[in-house]
């Protein structure tokens, strides 16, 4: 289950704040559904669900950039796998 | 619903700092297709990673670097540097566009025969010529540019074994002001050693010592060093005909002129570091009108442009293999071309372009080729967009050097496809297969 820091600072637009470090990230539109989703303490299959109803990709290709995207996310210490 | 198109989802660190004295250009060139054919089919049917050249953008820029010079000059002849690319369909588009051979191996010599050159359109430099193909060069009266003295001597047993008189120039090396001072190759000028050069040529009678010729280096950014060394040609060309009363026929500036790449480390675009022809061709040609030389004396000029040539005719489509996230978060894709195919990535930051781009999100990238060696690195850092695996990126300007240094390491190396001036692509060097390494070799008896 991935948890975003509750501190984390996100904005309608794709930009993210991490008061923690005061580093700022942009998220692309897919990138920040994604991260609105994790937001609202949605599991990894439903979000993975809710982009193959709405985008034009494969399962397997959307696990493989999913988990790319999740794992920038805790690189950067905006996120946790617990 | 119908379905969006689906982008991969990324996160990009925001970096602040000082932005770029000039600016820099944010708007990423995407490049769908190469003269109105589509990326896509060129790669379906020729395979990728696939070269292709532009009939067009080469007689195209041969056209324009020809006019540059002859508006300025009388006499001029532009002679085609094999070593930049041997490819026949190549060659054979610059002879169409009457440039002679400019050939610094056997090989090359043999290449521009059959290409149909004559022996005495064909300037054979470099610094190793055997004495088979130098008596071959002396019978067909080719321009043999001599590059050390024990090749001289050769040339002389020669001379007087086949009872001729080869036709000749010596190279020269000479400070232009520029560094690196290329002197590895020819006879020095500023320490006397090319006035013993023509003083023997001169005094045996052996030789029609036919012309002056120095190369001032690579990838040459300032035409005034073409100025200094026109110059000190001419000024030694006066010289020979006041002690000898004997007229050079040619002078021959070599090559060295930038292509529009850019070089690693360079502050500056290539684009915009690059002069163009014509700034070469005022310095050059300025410094021989200006000379002492007598008008009805004035000397063919002959140029060995090569890279920027041909160039900005080259492209080597790609397919991304594979996207990687690296250690520090840097993202990174690995391509299907390494650089034993694009031999250049070593010293220039080729522009690497999409064939499509749906969005406005962009991300720096490392583009790694496919070998397995820590070496084969594309472009260190390019701003890409998102691309997935399958997607084909276009690199642009390969059409020099990397046709002949490429390498036949760990996989093979590709077609080679010429789009003519109807944008009818034709196929110009097969792809090499397995066997085509294999039946150069032999495996002893007690091997097999």
């Amino acid at each position: 289950m991935i948890r975003l820091h509750k501190n984390v600072a996100l904005s309608d637009s794709g930009y993210v704040f991490d008061p923690a470090t005061g580093e700022s990230y942009t998220l692309n539109p897919i990138g920040l559904e994604i991260v609105q989703m994790l937001r609202q303490n949605m599991t990894d299959d439903e979000i993975q669900g809710r982009i193959l109803d709405r985008y034009q990709v494969d399962a397997s290709s959307l696990e493989r950039y999913y988990m790319d995207f999740i794992g920038s996310l805790v690189q950067f210490e905006l996120a946790d796998n617990e | 619903m119908e379905k969006l198109p689906f982008e991969r989802p990324f996160i990009k660190k925001v970096s602040t700092g000082l932005p770029a004295k000039f600016g820099s250009k944010k708007r990423i060139e995407v490049i769908p297709d190469i003269e109105g054919i589509p990326v896509s089919h060129l790669m379906a049917d020729y395979g990728s990673p696939l070269f292709v050249l532009s009939e067009s953008t080469i007689r195209k820029t041969i056209r324009e670097a020809r006019s540059a010079f002859s508006t300025r000059y009388p006499k001029v002849q532009f002679a085609w540097s094999y070593k930049t690319n041997y490819l026949d369909a190549v060659c054979r588009i610059f002879h169409q566009e009457g440039s002679w051979a400019e050939v610094v191996s056997a090989f090359e010599y043999e290449k521009a025969i059959l290409n149909g050159v004559p022996g005495t359109r064909i300037i054979f430099n470099g610094p190793e010529k055997s004495p088979s193909i130098l008596e071959k060069a002396i019978m067909n009266n080719s321009l043999i540019h001599i590059d050390h003295f024990d090749e001289l001597y050769a040339l002389m047993e020669l001379s007087r074994k086949l009872e001729r008189k080869p036709r000749v120039a010596i190279r020269i090396n000479l400070d232009a002001g520029i560094y690196p001072q290329w002197d590895r190759f020819g006879f020095n000028f500023e320490n006397g050693e090319a006035w013993e050069a023509i003083n023997r040529i001169l005094l045996s009678g052996l030789f029609d010592l036919a012309g002056l010729h120095t190369h001032i280096g690579t990838y040459i950014t300032t035409p005034s060093a073409y100025r200094t060394a026109t110059a000190k040609l001419a000024s030694l060309m006066v010289e020979i005909q006041h002690k000898y009363n004997h007229t050079i026929g040619y002078i021959d500036v070599g090559g060295g002129f930038a292509s529009k790449n850019t070089l690693r480390g360079s502050y500056l675009q290539g684009y915009d570091a690059a002069p163009s022809f014509d700034e070469y061709a005022d310095a050059i040609t300025s410094a021989l009108i200006n000379s002492q030389i007598k008008p009805e004396h004035l000397p063919l000029l002959i140029l060995e442009t090569g890279r920027a040539l041909v160039d900005d005719a080259g492209s080597l489509l790609t397919t991304v293999s594979a996207n990687k996230r690296l250690s520090n978060g840097h993202r990174a894709v690995i391509i299907d071309a390494g650089v034993n195919l694009l031999f250049t990535a070593f010293w220039y930051d080729h522009n690497v372009a999409p064939t499509t781009m749906n969005t406005d999100n962009t991300e720096e990238t490392t583009i790694y080729g496919p070998l397995c060696m820590n070496i084969d690195v594309i472009r260190p850092a390019v701003i890409l967009p998102p691309v997935k695996k399958g997607d084909h990126l276009v690199i642009q300007r390969v059409g020099a050097y990397n046709m002949t240094q490429w390498l036949q390491f760990i996989s093979m190396r590709p077609s080679v496809v010429l789009i003519d001036i109807n944008n009818k692509p034709h196929i110009i060097r097969k792809a090499e297969t397995v066997e085509t390494i294999r039946q150069q070799e032999q495996i002893p008896e007690h091997l097999q």
